[in-house]
């Protein structure tokens, strides 16, 4: 079994490997090409794998994956704010295409059960394929990709009434779990209100206990273990997955782990989404389709010309930009994962003949691949006809803007932080010490738990919308990786740092950091003026200009031998001869200053 | 001739709440042969490097002071600047000294703003005096200095100024430094082939 799980993954993660890239070259998109790997290597590809039922049902988990994470992304807040758009968007797509299929089904002379189950069924599009869709284009933040999104999560929560009113069509006969309906609605209430409970009181601290050991292993591990956990209680009590998932990562939107569990749990969505896709793709029964091509072909057709149809005459009542209305419909036209769940339903319920579930798996199935294609082909036409439409609008889901970021939020960070703030700064703190955070979260700064030297959490933070970063770490190694990567990836960012020593303030200089200072210099030079003056009673005026002389000419000093930092002996003589240079500047400024008459000040 | 013969002085703790000096400080900063030194953006810890300022200023034949009159006399930071770079030896010659007197012969212009109108500035107006007679600290530093004195350019109750007494007075501005940046490099042609 366990030889048969790695040949697998072997077989999936190559197909991949191969495909995908070769799909992005060819302008396909990542989506496709993981569909198309799926039809290669699928029981009617070159049959490498035989079953792509288990992988289907492994890899759903990348769409609770992808929910969690889009939760996460949305504070309860603006969730409660989107709710007219989901229930009202969503609501009237699901009623519209629903109630356009089945009149059509009708009309093609269809039993009205057969026909509103796959109505229903039909009327769900695919989270995955739209969001990774909306994704890949950059369309989220749009309108457009707003309505998309509060009419998928809608979907999702479609999808439970409408597998639990499957049975009461079907054949009253042994409907597994019938049971009580009361029952089964007080288990959700009560699984929902622990969830709310246990994201508040328990989730958060067990998070912070967990950051508090430091192994980021042990982090990411929990960060699974939660969405698995949440997953398979929905499970449990009846509901979908995917909403659970997305419920717990509302819960801990505002959390300030949001950032280290989007980094962490981002490379298994990716990879977990591509298995889903190609387990699609290997699911397109062909020998259905070979037995009845005609039959199959019209009924994709009709459903996704329907459905598309119905799509378009709602956003036209959106507010979305012009040209923009075509592609909003197909993003959404293909049937959805859940519709397998529901003909699945339909089919032990024997309100479907085996026959007509397995069509119907296919013709989903079909679809799936079609709109990627689909849309393919209209963004062609789009740049073809260079539409104006294209600009992108404001990003309304990260609210980060014109912001400062501080990574490293220890002793010299804060002070650095608290002076931003007070001047009505808008900043974003990165710190990787859970204790500290507690006590910043306690004075109302936005912080965030992670490790400021990943390019991703970077991105996360709203780097780039960010005005300046500040690097403040401890660490000079994270320091300078820190600085590395806003270089690579935000070139036009400037960069203040604080350097621990010396080499440090000339490594920041190697990477051309707009400004560095050296952590200890400034208050060593003010403790200095205080001996000078309360120690040694001398005055305070000749002092402080004694002091700024020091400053300039160390500075100056500083720059002038960084070219030889990195050899040592030639660096130790220049800085030795620099520094007999300025006590003897500084002493014979001293003594003309001393002097009882001079010929100015007299 | 490259380097800037003119050298402004611009100070202004607050530049946001004076449209008058925004204006004449970007007037001047746009003329070629012009160099404006904004003290208050350069130097906010007062801590004004002597050697590089001497260096502008003996580069240049016209100093232009540019700054607002509060308490009948200058910003602090521009007395600072005196303070700093005007030393006995360099700047003028004293009994002790037989220094390079190195602003002799250069000419001191200063362009400068009040709150008041004209009529507080006289005998039994609010100030009591003309503004002239606060003027005296300056002139005798240019005396002193060997520097010829040119006569001030004035805006009374700059507070109250319209746009188009704004912009009025900053062509006026425009119109008499270009004039002095010609008549300088003549001048400094006439030195380098006369005595």
């Amino acid at each position: 079994m366990e030889h048969n799980l790695l040949q697998n993954a072997v077989v999936y993660l190559g197909a991949a490997v191969l495909v995908v890239p070769l799909a992005k070259r060819l302008g396909m998109g990542a989506v496709l090409g993981y569909l198309v790997a799926g039809i290669l290597i699928g029981p009617f590809g070159l049959r490498f794998v035989a079953d792509g039922e288990d992988a289907l049902h492994f890899a759903e988990f990348g769409v609770v994956l992808l929910l969690f994470l889009i939760g996460l992304e949305l504070e309860p807040s603006r969730l409660w704010a989107l709710r007219r758009p989901i229930f009202g968007w969503g609501g009237a797509q699901v009623a519209g295409v629903a109630a356009g299929l089945f009149g059509a089904a009708l009309l093609a002379g269809i039993d009205w059960k057969v026909a509103l189950i796959a109505g229903l069924g039909l009327s769900l599009s695919s989270t995955a394929i739209a969001l990774a869709s909306l994704e890949e284009r950059n369309l989220m933040p749009t309108p457009a990709g707003q309505a998309g999104f509060a009419i998928l999560l809608f979907q999702d929560i479609a999808a439970i009434p409408m597998i639990a009113i499957v049975p009461l069509l079907g054949v009253p006969e042994s409907a597994g779990g019938g049971g009580n309906a009361w029952i089964a609605a007080l288990k959700v209430a009560g699984v929902l209100a622990g969830l709310v409970v246990a994201g508040r009181f328990l989730i958060r601290p067990l998070l912070r206990i967990i950051a508090k050991t430091d192994t980021r292993e042990i982090f990411t591990a929990f960060a699974l273990l939660l969405v698995i956990a949440i997953s398979l209680l929905m499970q449990w009590v009846g509901m979908s997955m995917a909403l659970g998932a997305f419920m717990a990562g509302v819960l801990l939107a505002d959390s300030e782990y949001r950032h280290a569990l989007e980094t962490d749990l981002e490379p298994f969505k990716g990879l977990l989404l591509g298995l889903f896709f190609i387990a699609v793709g290997m699911s397109v029964d062909f020998a259905v389709f070979l037995a009845q091509p005609g039959l199959v072909l019209g009924l994709v057709a009709a459903f996704l010309v329907i459905k598309v149809a119905v799509l378009y005459g709602l956003s036209r009542g959106l507010d979305i930009a012009r040209g923009q209305h075509l592609q909003f419909a197909l993003l959404l036209a293909q049937g959805g994962e859940f519709a397998f769940v529901v003909f699945g339903a339909a089919a032990t319920a024997r309100v479907f003949s085996p026959d007509v579930a397995s069509i119907l798996v296919v013709v989903v199935a079909l679809s799936m691949v079609v709109t990627p294609l689909a849309l393919m082909a209209f963004d062609r036409l789009a740049a073809a006809r260079e539409c104006a439409g294209g600009k992108r609008e404001a990003d309304r889901i990260e609210p980060n803007e014109d912001h400062v970021i501080v990574a490293g939020f220890g002793r010299f960070g804060q002070i650095v932080g608290r002076f931003l703030h007070a001047n009505h700064v808008r900043l974003t703190v990165l710190d990787h010490d859970p204790d500290q955070i507690e006590v910043l979260r306690h004075f109302g700064f936005k912080v965030f738990y992670g490790d400021a030297t990943r390019p991703d959490l970077l991105r996360a933070a709203g780097a780039a919308k960010a005005r300046a970063v500040v690097v403040a770490i401890d660490d000079i190694e994270d320091s300078l990786k820190l600085v590395d990567a806003v270089r690579r990836e935000y070139p036009d960012l400037p960069v203040f740092a604080r350097a621990r020593n010396v080499t440090h303030y000339y490594q920041l200089m190697d990477r051309g950091v707009e400004l560095i200072e050296r952590e200890t210099f400034e208050a060593a030079l003010r403790l200095g003026r205080s001996v000078m003056t309360a120690g040694l009673g001398q005055s305070a005026y000749a002092t402080r200009q004694a002091a700024l002389k020091f400053r300039r000419y160390n500075k100056q000093t500083l720059d002038a031998v960084y070219p030889y930092y990195k050899d040592r002996e030639a660096f130790v003589s220049m800085a030795k001869r620099a520094r007999e240079e300025l006590e003897a500047m500084i002493s014979r400024d001293r003594k003309a200053f001393d002097e009882e008459t001079g010929s100015d000040w007299d | 001739m490259n380097e800037p013969n003119i050298l402004v002085v611009f100070a202004h703790p607050a530049p946001h709440r004076s449209p008058v000096h925004r204006s004449l400080a970007e007037t001047a900063r746009a003329l070629p042969g012009v160099e404006l030194r904004d003290l208050y953006e350069l130097y906010p810890d007062f801590d004004i490097d002597g050697e590089r300022e001497r260096e502008l200023l003996r580069a240049a034949h016209l100093l232009v002071f540019l700054h607002p009159f509060r308490w009948y006399g200058m910003p602090a930071l521009v007395k600072e600047w005196m303070d700093v770079l005007l030393q006995p030896g360099w700047a003028y010659n004293d009994d002790n000294h037989t220094g390079e007197c190195a602003l002799r012969g250069k000419s001191f212009w200063l362009v400068t703003t009040t709150g008041s109108g004209p009529d507080a500035y006289q005998p039994g107006g609010l100030h009591g005096r003309p503004f002239t007679d606060f003027l005296a600290p300056y002139e005798a530093t240019a005396a002193l200095c060997g520097m010829d004195w040119i006569a001030p350019l004035v805006m009374h109750g700059s507070a109250q100024a319209t746009p188009e007494a704004v912009d009025a007075l900053a062509a006026e501005f425009r119109r008499r430094l270009e004039g002095y940046a010609g008549l300088a490099n003549a001048a400094a042609e006439e030195r380098a082939h006369g005595t």
